[in-house]
């Protein structure tokens, strides 16, 4: 087919001998969710430009269990984790990244103390790399003098204090960047951590991504920018709910950056 | 004769600081039914934490308004307590301005505590119009409503109160100093309360004399006073502040911990050795309950933070869920937990220092479920807080015991928890499938 992405596996890699420089961890939303699809195949196409050796785990990988951890049930958490570590670590994994910021926590701070201990980064942190040492060059080109704002995933920023990131891409992109009135360490969530995607919201007022839209509306942003599969489902929905999909886009910094490269 | 107010000072001082300790000892007792953690970790971060923002108040400074009232009484607070030690000293050897023989430098001691007396005037007056006449939100949630409110303002009458008396004890000691009055030797600079001072121009030696004495037995008194209110109020973060920023989280926010005992259980069900019909040994200890019900399940450090607590609502103010109208604030989940600390800390006081379940827990009489299913585990509360208070983690451990104890979870919860056990993914899909994005 003509749009298939090469991915290799780990057990192909394997099977050959070699090792790649990094694993890709897809996460479960990047694997199944048709919109965090094309965040992945946007991330695939860029590694394959840069001529990143990498690799994903395809159906080895299950989910690493923060729904479960933050629902409250740390046996499945704990279940899930040392299951995944036995086949990161099986598999000599020394380096991972990821796009999904929900997994990055997960991987990088709570799977150490069962046993996992691997470099873990958020693909903005890896693309940053990228862009940084030569591997791939951006042009604003079309994104040019577009008014972007982007939106702190809770589980990269606050969480993990990575905010200058994702931020480094949009300028490269010679785009405006925008801030909201909550931004790097007082974003608001878009509602959906914690396990709040998977289950209807408490009763309230309103929404509390239709809230956080609010905020971005206010800055007048073309594209909102995300760095998170889950952020994008819900600043997706909160833009329909406002009416304004036709004139406000919400992409992640890879999808930003593939299309910057017409990949 | 003549040491009789020397006594009666002493008096005074042993039975506030004694009653001060009595509570301060119930405070610690409490603060260790909570369960033990480990703290010996990250020392140097710690102390750094401590420093930064306990002492250098750097969290309160990112509301700036605030952060800078803030600062003025906290810096008043700290200074002012150095004229307290003279008062104290004066008030038990029976002298009058004890240290002046320090000359110009005590002038200087003076004039800084009456200029930062009458700035806490001023900030403590604009808390207050903040809380009553401009009505900040943040004061004004259902769970200030009562007491909290009017601790608040309670709090502020009494600075209010000390300052003033401060002032006019300064002011009638000038005003005796420039007449020449015997015992009252001319020390110190006046820069504030000079002005205070021609209330008393036409007034005789003697009446004068009664209103500094007056004034400066009220301000001890008060300071007592004040000192034995903390434990009643929601005051103690001006020394729990401290200890509460040493202990606080030193991991990144979104390292929730791993609980051991699961990690227990789990390691014997991978371990392929393990006998599943194994009797369990006669001796071991009952298996610990997972999660936290009540306050006794939670860490010392927790209580330690709910203790902290001065409300000031900042954590409620960025939580997304009670942004948005739902029940969820986690400056109520601290409150409750020390009113529900408080609670059991009492029934141990009337059963000679055992607690008698009274039927009653934190979950479920204090904090509901829906409260604790709001939360979106963001970390904004935990962000906002100026004193390094966890909310989150309380929320977390409640959510587990829930879960784990008692199978409450939400049922769309449980069809996502469900999906992850047979497929590996939140959603049904099969895992076999995983990669085929790439096709």
């Amino acid at each position: 087919m003509e749009n298939e992405i090469k991915v290799p596996t780990m057990a192909e890699l394997f099977a050959a001998g070699k090792q790649p420089e990094v694993l890709f961890w897809v996460g479960c939303a990047g694997s199944f969710d048709d919109r965090a699809k094309k965040i992945t195949k946007a991330f695939v196409k860029i590694l394959n430009k840069a001529k990143v050796s990498f690799a994903a785990l395809g159906t080895e990988e299950s989910c690493t269990g923060d729904p479960a951890k933050r629902a409250g049930n740390e046996f499945l958490f704990q279940m899930q984790a040392v299951t995944n570590i036995e086949v990161l670590n099986g598999y000599e994994v020394k380096k991972i990244v990821t796009a999904c910021p929900h997994c990055f926590n997960t991987i990088k701070n709570e799977y150490p103390g069962l046993g996992g201990n691997y470099e873990v980064v958020h693909h903005t942190q890896f693309l940053k790399h990228l862009l940084d040492s030569g591997r791939i060059s951006v042009e604003g080109g079309q994104f040019k003098g577009k008014r972007i704002t982007f939106h702190d995933p809770c589980y990269l920023g606050r969480a993990n204090n990575v905010y200058e990131a994702p931020r480094d891409l949009i300028r490269k992109l010679d785009a405006e960047l925008v801030e909201m009135k909550s931004c790097k360490s007082r974003g608001l969530c878009c509602g959906a951590g914690g396990a709040q995607m998977f289950k209807e919201p408490e009763k309230g007022n309103k929404d509390i991504n239709i809230k956080r839209t609010e905020q971005a509306i206010e800055v007048k942003p073309e594209i909102i920018a995300a760095g998170c599969p889950f952020c994008n489902t819900m600043m997706t929905d909160g833009v329909k709910g406002k009416d304004k999909e036709a004139s406000i886009a919400v992409m992640d910094i890879a999808e930003l950056i593939a299309q910057a490269e017409d990949l | 004769m003549e040491y009789i107010p020397n006594i009666i000072f002493a008096i005074l001082l042993i039975i506030g600081i004694a009653f001060f300790t009595k509570n301060v000892k119930k405070l610690i007792r409490n603060i260790k039914l909570g369960k033990s953690v480990d703290t010996s970790d990250h020392t140097s971060q710690r102390w750094k934490n401590m420093i930064a923002i306990a002492l250098g108040q750097s969290k309160m400074v990112v509301r700036p308004i605030a952060g800078f009232l803030h600062i003025i009484v906290y810096v008043g607070f700290i200074i002012i307590n150095i004229e307290v030690l003279e008062i104290i000293l004066d008030g038990l050897l029976g002298t009058h301005r004890l240290f002046a023989f320090l000359g110009g430098f005590y002038s200087f001691l003076i004039g800084s505590f009456e200029i930062l007396a009458l700035l806490v005037i001023v900030a403590v007056f604009l808390f207050w119009v903040r809380r009553n006449v401009i009505k900040l939100k943040r004061f004004l949630n259902p769970e200030m409503a009562g007491w909290p409110k009017k601790d608040g303002n309670l709090i502020l009458y009494i600075e209010f109160v000390l300052m003033v008396l401060f002032l006019t004890m300064n002011a009638a000691d000038y005003q005796l100093q420039q007449m020449d009055v015997a015992h009252y030797t001319k020390a110190g600079a006046f820069p504030v309360s000079q002005f205070i001072a021609p209330l008393f121009q036409d007034m005789s030696a003697s009446t004068i004399i009664f209103w500094e004495r007056t004034a400066w037995w009220l301000h001890i008194i008060g300071i007592l006073l004040f000192l034995n209110y903390l434990y009643y109020s929601k005051h103690l973060h001006i020394l729990l502040a401290f200890p509460n920023t040493y202990f606080g989280k030193v991991r990144p926010k979104g390292q929730f911990d791993n609980l051991e005992s699961v990690t227990k259980e789990v390691k014997l069900m991978m371990d392929p050795n393990a006998d599943p019909f194994a009797a369990p040994d006669e001796n071991a200890p009952p298996p610990e309950k997972f999660g936290a019900s009540d306050v006794m399940d939670l860490k010392w450090t927790q209580l330690l933070n709910a203790y902290t607590c001065t409300e000031c609502g900042r954590c409620t103010s960025e939580c997304p869920a009670n942004l948005t109208g739902k029940k969820l604030s986690p400056r109520k989940i601290m409150m409750d937990t020390r009113d529900r600390l408080e609670e059991v800390g009492k029934n141990m006081d009337a059963n000679n220092g055992e607690f008698v379940p009274d039927g009653k827990q934190l979950l479920g009489d204090y904090i509901t479920h829906e409260e604790l299913w709001a939360c979106t585990t963001c970390n904004a509360c935990v962000e906002a807080c100026p004193i390094s208070i966890d909310p989150l983690s309380i929320i977390m451990e409640m959510r587990q015991y829930l879960v784990m104890e008692q199978s409450a979870a939400p049922s769309d919860l449980n069809n996502m928890m469900g999906n992850i056990e047979n497929n590996g993914a939140p959603w049904p899909f099969n895992q076999m499938d995983r990669i085929n994005w790439a096709k």
